[in-house]
C-alpha cells in the first residue's frame, strides 16, 4: 500500500524553517514550477527565487525562498535554501529598496559588478514583493 | 610598610575587579548558550548539503570544475578566524600560533583575517592581508560567510591560489577549544562517506537530476564552501564565549584568593599596631612608677 504522505523540511543555513508532513508541495524549480505529490521519484534539482506552497490537509502555507536545491527521496523532501520567509513577515519597504538597488546595479554596466549575483538579488526581491501583493489563490 | 588605609583601598579595588569578572562570566555564559543553539540550528543544513554534494559527485563522475581542480600547493591562502575581543584565555593566541606555524611552511601565504584580534596581530607583525573582516557581532548571518569566501573562491578559480585553508577554534566542548586547520579548496567531494552510508541501506536509487548532475554540482559547490565557513564562524563564536567563561571563572577565583591574602596581611599589620600601642602604654605606666 502506498503511503499518501510525505515529509518536508525547509532548511536554511541558519535554522530549520519548516519540518512537518505535507500532502502536496509546489516549488519554483529552475526550469519551471514543480508540484510534488507523495511517492515522487528520487530527484535533485535547483530552485530559483520565488514563492513555494505547502499543502497540508486543507491548509496551505506559503513561503518565499531565495533559490536553492531540492532533494526528494522516499517521501522525504528536503529544500535547502538561502532564506525562507512567510509572506506576512516580508518587509515591503526593504524588499522594494532591494529591488531598486538590484535594478540600479544591473543597469550600471560596471565591470566590477557581479552580474549573476545582481540578477539573483533582483529575482529574489521581485519574488518577495509579488508574494505579498498577490491575492491568495486556492 | 603599607598602612591600614592602603590595605582597605586595595581590598575595595579587588572587590570591584571581582564584580566585573563575575559579571563578564555571567554574560559569557548567556551568550555561549545562545551561540550553541545557533550551532545546533545550523547543523541540519550543513549535513544535508554534505550529503547532496556526495550524491552529486558520485553521479557526475569526473567533472572538471575549477573548484575541484587539485594543483601543486604553491600559493596557499589561509582564512583565519578569531574573536573581536580578548579576555578569553588562550583562545585567540592558540589560533594565531597555529597560523604562524602554518605560514612558516608557506612563507608567501595569503591571509584573510576574520575578527579584530587576527587583524591586529597581522598588522602588528606587518604581515600583509588579502582581506580583513571585523565586527562580527553576536548574531552571525550567513551573508557574512558569503562575503568572506567570495574573494578566496574567485582567486582559487582563477588559479591564483592553489589551496585555501581555514584556521579556527573548533568547539569540542565547553572546556576545550581545539585550534584546527581545515582545507576548503580544492573541495574533497565527500563521496566515500556517503557511499558507506548507502551500503547499509542497500542500493542507491537513481536520482533524476535537473538540468544535470554537473549543473547542480556547479551551483552547489560555492554554497558548500560558504557553509563550511559559516559553521567555522559559529563554532568559533561559541568557543570564544566558553573560553571567556572559563577565563572569567578563574579570574573570579583569583581575586577571591587575593582578597583573602590581603585581608590576612592587613590584620597582621593592625595586630602589630595594637601590640606596639600596648607596649607603649605598659612602658609608659612602668616609667611612672
Amino acid at each position: 500500500m502506498s503511503e499518501r504522505r510525505q515529509r518536508i523540511q525547509v532548511v536554511t543555513p541558519e535554522r530549520v524553517v519548516y519540518d512537518a508532513d505535507a500532502s502536496f508541495v509546489v516549488v519554483p524549480g529552475a526550469e519551471g514550477d514543480l508540484g510534488i505529490l507523495p511517492n515522487h521519484a528520487p530527484l535533485i534539482t535547483m530552485l530559483k527565487s520565488g514563492p513555494m506552497r505547502i499543502r497540508r490537509g486543507d491548509r496551505e502555507l506559503r513561503y518565499v525562498i531565495a533559490g536553492g536545491i531540492i532533494k526528494v527521496k522516499d517521501n522525504r523532501i528536503i529544500i535547502l535554501t538561502g532564506a525562507a520567509e512567510e509572506p506576512s513577515g516580508i518587509d515591503q519597504e526593504r524588499a522594494r529598496a532591494a529591488r531598486e538597488r538590484a535594478e540600479r546595479r544591473l543597469t550600471a554596466q560596471r565591470p566590477d559588478i557581479d552580474f549573476e549575483r545582481a540578477r539573483a538579488a533582483l529575482m529574489c526581491a521581485v519574488a518577495r514583493l509579488r508574494a505579498d501583493t498577490s491575492p491568495h489563490r486556492r | 610598610m603599607p598602612s591600614l588605609r592602603d590595605f582597605r583601598t586595595r581590598i575595595k579595588s579587588l572587590q570591584s575587579t571581582q564584580k566585573i569578572c563575575k559579571a563578564m562570566k555571567a554574560v559569557a555564559t548567556a551568550r555561549m548558550a545562545k551561540a550553541q543553539v545557533a550551532v545546533t540550528a545550523a547543523r541540519p543544513y550543513a549535513r544535508q548539503i554534505h550529503e547532496v554534494l556526495g550524491r552529486l559527485s558520485q553521479a557526475a563522475g569526473d567533472v572538471k570544475h575549477p573548484l575541484l581542480a587539485v594543483r601543486e600547493p604553491k600559493k596557499v591562502c589561509y582564512i583565519v578566524i578569531t574573536a573581536d575581543r580578548g579576555l578569553c584565555g588562550g583562545f585567540n593566541s592558540n589560533v594565531l600560533r597555529t597560523v604562524l606555524r602554518e605560514v612558516a611552511a608557506h612563507p608567501d601565504a595569503a591571509l584573510v583575517a576574520v575578527g579584530r584580534k587576527a587583524r591586529n596581530f597581522f598588522r602588528f607583525r606587518r604581515m600583509p592581508m588579502e582581506a580583513e573582516f571585523t565586527g562580527l557581532g553576536e548574531d552571525i548571518k550567513f551573508a557574512f560567510a558569503r562575503q568572506i569566501t567570495k574573494v578566496p573562491i574567485e582567486k582559487y578559480a582563477a588559479g591564483e591560489y592553489d589551496a585555501v585553508y581555514v584556521v579556527y577554534s573548533k568547539f569540542v566542548n565547553i572546556l576545550v577549544q581545539q585550534p584546527t586547520v581545515v582545507k576548503i579548496l580544492p573541495v574533497d567531494p565527500p563521496s566515500e562517506q556517503a557511499g558507506q552510508e548507502e551500503k547499509k541501506k542497500g542500493p542507491e536509487p537513481l536520482y533524476i537530476f535537473e538540468p544535470s548532475a554537473e549543473a547542480v554540482l556547479y551551483n552547489l559547490l560555492p554554497k558548500y564552501i560558504e557553509t563550511v565557513i559559516f559553521h567555522a564562524l559559529l563554532e568559533s563564536k561559541a568557543g570564544e564565549h566558553s573560553a571567556r567563561m572559563t577565563a572569567m571563572e578563574g579570574a573570579t577565583k583569583n581575586t577571591e584568593d587575593m582578597i583573602g591574602r590581603t585581608t590576612l596581611r592587613m590584620n597582621r599589620v593592625r595586630q602589630e599596631g595594637i601590640t606596639k600601642e600596648l607596649l607603649d602604654i605598659v612602658g609608659g605606666a612602668a616609667a611612672l612608677e
